[in-house]
């Protein structure tokens, strides 16, 4: 028989869990629990530390008009940008799976943009879209100020939203073309013998069969956009014109380091973080209910 | 019910050449059988009869129309899957009802004629489940329902059977009969259980390597192999098979020890050419060692089949086995002598496999 050392395996788990568990106690722990004693306290007018104030700061933010105005429009662009990313990934997921060839390098292409950091996209963006030299420009020329993101609320809003989209198309595609493949080629060829269309096809058997995957990608959408948003509102138009894009996620970076209401945004990243759990605890729900076809 | 005709009909997928130029005439009404080794191209000329695969070259014609370049749903064939393909987010009565649902069949004439169909199978009792909630004998069913409820012109199946046990698969084979006699639809069989094949086929059509190598009745394939790949593919046991040389006087030699006599003809025809000699297990006979004209040999071991068993014997390390329906006292290791009628031999021509007729046109067929 070969002999072998071992080590208590207790030991040697939390050995090599270590570091990682390290980084999301600085990284997640540390500053959720700050945030937590912050959302509950008050610094006080002239010095001497923070006092316990309860809800308060909670109170005090719903009953804001302007809070609720971020969350309205927080809601309106991430409803709006799922849509956009969704559905465009998914008509360029049907039409890939269609006509496999070269389905690896369409693949590895549509990932890109999410690996792009969401700053580095927004500056694209504020190029592409820029009123005066931009590709949109042509419309401008045609109808002058037709199209101004500095300047109109509601074309600022239209910017960062393609900008979002394009980002998460790529991350959609690849879920719903792995999806897509995943589903026997037999189920389709019966539906084709069957006399079922391409277009009939699509909603009978491949959308019902996508329901897991589509209903997935809503939630993740959803969420990342209520975060993930931060980068490109930041360089695209820093929550502007008027507040027109003062997402929820960068009106708490606004009220903390430029308003310097440490307490408030605290508040409003608990409640941002409640959000994204409910979101998340849905989605494990759901998906877990789901009948699972085999 | 309609014929299907095949004329010269090749598949390459790239370079890769898949079924070579195969023409085939199918009949009205016909139940033929596709059999052949894994890989010869059955299931692609299924699928390019249905129009799942396109077809690279030649015509397939249905009712004499050529429909290469029709969709599949205007060829109104039908087809069930081996894995039966079944739509997982519909219930059973949904997805018998699928192809007339997508027809735009009023809702109260689907649901008739799915019942119907239902009731001809006996799965009434599931119409609301899904297919994840059968059995494998139950969705065999649902698969046949889904292609029977549209009346097509062509059934088409690929290894229907292939997934079910032993007992299920001879069961579902008499159904599967009972129902073309009952529906008369011509239908178009693949399969590589030749169990199947001898017996669901009007005829049997025989694949190897992207080639049709005979088609004919079971009895026709049975007892006249036309190739040397026939003749070894089908029966159980497999035909014996030797290579030797065909001398002028009509002797077949295999080794010195091991001559047997032809017909005079075969002498004349074939002088000198080498070539395989087939028997079947059971025309072959098994007697006392050292009689003239019997094969000496030497027994290797007895597969017991209760009402008959097999006695394979060594040929000096070739395996030759003889069916038999008595009860010899044999072990292994006995020496025996095999007696084979000259009216029993089948000749293939060693090069090129094709059977040699000359020798054997004598033999009668048994339908
Ligand atoms: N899409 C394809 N691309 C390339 N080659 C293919 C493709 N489909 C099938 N082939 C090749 O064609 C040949 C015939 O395949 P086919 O599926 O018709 O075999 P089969 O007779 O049905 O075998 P089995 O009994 O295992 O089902 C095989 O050698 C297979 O590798
Ligand atoms: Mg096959």
């Amino acid at each position: 028989m070969e002999k072998r050392v071992t080590f208590s395996t207790t030991a040697i788990g939390l050995l090599f869990a270590a570091p990682m568990l390290l980084l999301i106690f600085v990284f997640f722990y540390w500053p959720s629990a700050q945030a937590l004693y912050w959302a509950f306290t008050l610094e006080q007018p002239w010095g001497g530390g923070n006092r316990w104030v309860g809800f308060s700061n909670f109170r005090q933010l719903l009953e804001d008009p302007i809070y609720w105005q971020s969350v309205t429009r927080s809601f309106v662009f991430g409803i709006s940008s799922t849509a956009i990313s969704m559905g465009m990934a998914l008509i360029l997921a049907l039409l890939t799976d269609r006509e496999l060839a070269g389905h690896r390098l369409y693949r590895s292409v549509f990932i890109w943009p999410y690996a792009i950091a969401a700053p580095a996209l927004g500056l694209a963006f504020r190029f592409i879209l820029a009123p005066e030299a931009g590709l949109l420009s042509v419309i401008n020329r045609v109808w002058p100020d037709l199209w101004n993101p500095a300047l109109d609320g509601k074309d600022a809003m239209i910017a960062v939203i393609i900008a979002f989209s394009w980002k998460y198309i790529g991350y959609n595609f690849i879920f719903f073309l792995s999806a897509l493949q995943g589903i026997p080629r037999a189920l389709i060829e019966a539906a084709a013998i069957d006399g079922a269309g391409p277009m009939r096809r699509i909603r009978d058997i491949q959308l019902p069969l996508l329901t897991p995957t589509l209903f997935f990608l809503l939630i993740i959408n959803i969420t990342e956009s209520f975060q993930d948003s931060f980068g490109i509102v930041d360089v695209m138009t820093q929550g502007g014109p008027a507040r027109a894009t003062e997402l929820m996620v960068y009106k708490i970076y606004f009220d903390g380091f430029k308003g310097l209401d440490y307490s408030g945004a605290a508040a409003q990243s608990i409640l941002l973080m409640l959000l994204v759990i409910l979101l998340t605890i849905f989605q494990f729900r759901f998906i877990e209910r789901r009948v699972h076809y085999k | 019910m309609a014929s299907i005709s095949l004329r010269n009909v090749k598949k390459t997928y790239g370079k890769n050449a898949v079924v070579h130029g195969l023409d085939l005439d199918i009949e009205s009404g016909e139940f033929i059988v596709i059999l052949g080794p894994s890989g010869c191209g059955k299931s692609t000329l299924l699928r390019m009869i249905v129009g799942l695969e396109e077809i690279s070259e030649g015509e397939i014609l249905i009712d004499g129309t050529v429909v290469n370049r029709l969709e599949p749903r205007q060829r109104a064939c039908a087809m069930v899957f081996q894995n039966y393909a079944l739509y997982p987010h519909m219930t059973v009565a949904e997805n018998i009802g699928y192809a007339l649902k997508v027809a735009g069949v009023s809702r109260s004439e689907r649901d008739r004629r799915v019942r119907e169909v239902a009731r001809a199978l006996a799965i009434e009792a599931f119409l609301d489940r899904k297919p994840s909630a059968l059995s494998g004998g139950q969705r065999q069913r649902v698969a046949m329902g889904r292609a029977m409820i549209r009346e097509p012109r062509v059934f088409l199946f690929d290894e229907p059977l292939s997934n079910l046990d032993a007992k299920l698969r001879i069961a579902m084979r008499a159904e599967i009969r009972r129902l073309h006699r009952k529906l008369g639809t011509t239908s178009v069989f693949v399969t590589h259980d030749q169990n199947e094949a001898m017996t669901l086929a009007d005829r049997i059509v025989v694949m190897n390597g992207g080639k049709v190598e005979q088609v004919g009745t079971p009895a026709e394939i049975y007892h006249r192999p036309a190739t040397r790949f026939v003749a070894g593919f089908l029966g159980s046991p497999a035909m014996n098979l030797m290579e030797g040389e065909i001398e002028p006087d009509g002797t077949f030699v295999q080794d010195a020890t091991r001559r047997l006599r032809l017909s005079q003809q075969a002498g004349h025809a074939f002088p000198g050419g080498r070539a395989v000699l087939g028997v079947r297990a059971e025309a072959a006979r098994l007697v006392a060692p050292g009689r003239p004209d019997a094969l000496p040999a030497i027994v290797d071991f007895i597969e017991e089949l209760g009402a008959s068993r097999i006695v394979h014997v060594d040929f000096d390390g070739l395996s030759f086995a003889v069916a038999t329906s008595d009860n010899p006292a044999l072990i292994p290791g006995d020496r025996v002598g095999i007696e084979i009628d000259p009216r029993d031999i089948h000749l293939y021509d060693s090069a090129t496999g094709e059977r040699l007729e000359p020798v054997t046109a004598r033999q009668t067929v048994h339908p």
